[in-house]
């Protein structure tokens, strides 16, 4: 992990590369992540990458419901020479939730950014085949955003099936 | 019986005699010539034939359903289609509290239920910046290898069952049944131990399970020898094995491969040695890695980490601390029983935690740790309440899986049955 000095000297060194990237930076428990500006996530990553960030560990989403912009996702970088571990995390609106997709860059992001668009609806541009992975690919509906109720689904039972719209059709 | 095709065939007139009809085929036999047929039948695309595999295919290893495009029988093109376990087990668990989590959370990848534990468990800790005792930590590190023999067992199983060796299956699950018994002895269940609880382990360890541990420690080395005495001259075996399914480490680093998939490759990244947790540091161990990345380097990776997880468990039994098995904090792990007759804090930190649970601060940790698969992270946000707002594993077969294709394209499909096995993904995990 990068200590608080070094994350600080990261974020710098970002910055003076693409003065828009970096938004702000935290330090908590010994772990560092760097908040990015959402329009220059494939830049910034593309950076921090050339700087040794080579290995994406794990993306992941998450709903930051009630606050605002609500949805977040998270990038789990790892220097392997190092050791090093970094965060990097964007947040975007329901109304527009829309990043670069960073496949390319790291193509481990394949699957893990169609979870993401599955269960938030983050719409990755450019990613090679954005379809649902986890959820059927007729759902409707993003449900692990926190305004999407535990049980929100009808379950189908024999008394009911014509009652419930759209199951059974 | 049809009648004959006669276009352009040189074929007797009827009723000639039939010692004719025999020159005549011989005539034609003459004609046809082994030179190289110049004109092309068909486009190559429309040769392929897309075949569905599964999702119940009993070869892989659990719901996984492949759609294969074949040119003959060789793989083209590949997509897996995962979600049919899909039971929404990290929106559940925002529902709970946190030491309810556990128990959910184990049953994502069922094979690595105390990995599970452990990863979220490990973040949840970070989150309160509770120390765990070390006493504790040894236990964890017990169970979690023991476990990692186990998974590794059924691995083997199951993979050699689906290569035609269906004794190496009867061996090998009887030895995880001991691992099962020495789990059931220590927690009270086969699977789903929910051992691991945040701040140390549910319990200590019984008397006599250090002896039975220790035993099965003596016997498990030996019986993996004889598993490489079944497999390591069985000429099936190695020419199914050998030289099949090579992924270079440079690939296999970009599409986010780790655990013994990469260690095959000749990349010796292990969590347990680069950024050691819960005291992995105190023991001696060595990581087996391949040198070619087919799929033998990964049979052999696998099996050579039974031996090591043996001498970790052994190392950790001799270097057993003394003290308590669970934090001291009473804000996060329940009081001992005896002290709810006699104090009422007791009773009232008891009531607490088993109503409400403990509230976390607010905050984000993501905690890796190695799991028999891969890097198993465990990605936790608090919100300050007592349960959590956001759980999500990084599951390394769901990550691993898209290694897949690189691994089967312009390969048989037979072999794509032997590199599926030594993939070893457990749909739990890829679906969770």
């Amino acid at each position: 992990m990068p200590d608080a000095t070094g994350l600080e000297l990261l974020a710098q060194e970002v910055g003076d590369a693409d003065p828009d990237a970096v938004l702000d930076t935290i330090y908590f428990r010994e772990r560092a992540t760097l908040i990015i500006n959402p329009a220059r996530a494939r830049e910034t990553l593309e950076l921090l990458r050339e700087r040794g960030y080579r290995f994406l560990a794990s993306l992941h989403g998450v709903d930051y419901y009630p606050e605002e912009p609500r949805l977040g996702v998270l990038y789990e970088l790892l220097d392997m020479q190092r050791v090093d571990r970094l965060t990097v995390k964007l947040r975007v609106d329901t109304e527009k939730p829309e990043v670069d997709s960073v496949v390319e860059v790291f193509p481990t992001a394949d699957f893990q950014e169609r979870e993401v668009y599955d269960m938030f609806g983050v719409v990755f541009r450019g990613h090679p085949d954005l379809r649902r992975i986890l959820m059927p690919e007729d759902y409707e509906g993003h449900p692990q955003r926190r305004d999407f109720p535990v049980g929100g689904e009808p379950v189908l039972f024999t008394y009911n099936e014509d009652s419930t719209p759209g199951y059974t059709k | 019986m049809s009648t004959p095709d006669t276009r352009d065939t040189p074929v007797a007139p009827e009723g000639a005699p039939p010692q004719d009809r025999v020159s005549d085929y011989r005539k034609l036999e003459e004609s046809i010539t082994l030179a190289p047929v110049e004109q092309q039948i068909a486009e190559r695309k429309e040769e392929l034939l897309t075949l569905n595999m599964g999702p119940h295919h009993p070869a892989t290893h659990g719901v996984l359903r492949l759609l294969v495009s074949l040119e003959g029988e060789v793989v083209r093109e590949l997509r897996p289609v995962v979600g049919y376990v899909h039971t929404g087990i990290e929106k559940t668990a925002e529902d709970k509290a946190y030491w309810k989590v556990i128990p959910v959370i184990e049953r994502m990848d069922y094979l690595a239920y105390y990995f599970n534990g452990m990863a979220f468990c490990g973040a949840v800790e970070a989150l309160l910046g509770v120390e765990v005792p070390r006493r504790a930590q040894y236990l964890r590190v017990i169970h979690l290898e023991l476990n990692r023999i186990m998974s590794h067992l059924v691995w083997l199983g199951t993979s050699a069952l689906d290569l035609g060796a269906i004794s190496m299956f009867w061996y090998c699950f009887r030895e995880r049944e001991q691992i099962l018994d020495l789990f059931e002895m220590s927690s009270g269940q086969r699977m789903h131990t929910r051992y691991i609880q945040v701040g140390g382990v549910f319990e200590d360890i019984p008397a006599g399970f250090e002896a039975k541990v220790r035993d099965f420690c003596r016997t498990m080395p030996e019986r993996a020898g004889q598993y490489e005495a079944i497999l390591d001259r069985n000429e099936i075996v190695l020419r199914r094995l050998r030289n099949v399914g090579i992924v270079d480490e440079q690939t296999l680093l970009e599409l986010g491969v780790t655990g013994p998939l990469l260690r095959a490759a000749g990349n010796p990244w292990d969590l347990r040695k680069a950024a050691p947790y819960s005291s992995y540091g105190d023991f001696e161990f060595r990581i087996p890695v391949g040198t070619v990345g087919d799929n033998y380097d990964r049979y052999r990776v696998r099996l050579a980490e039974i031996y090591e997880s043996v001498k970790i468990v052994e190392q950790a039994l001799d270097g057993l601390p003394e003290g308590p098995y669970i934090t001291e904090d009473r804000k996060i792990a329940l009081p001992p029983r005896h002290e709810l007759g006699t104090s009422m804090e007791a009773l009232i930190h008891h009531f607490k935690l088993v109503t409400e649970g403990f509230r976390v601060p607010p905050g984000e940790v993501y905690y890796p740790i190695e799991g028999p698969r891969g890097e198993l992270g465990c990605f936790v946000r608090a919100d300050g309440s007592s349960k959590p707002a956001r759980v999500h594993m990084r599951d390394p077969s769901f990550v691993n899986l898209q290694a897949f294709r690189a691994m089967v394209k312009d390969s048989y499909i037979a072999d794509l049955i032997a590199t599926l096995a030594m993939l070893d993904p457990v749909l739990g995990g890829i679906d969770r």
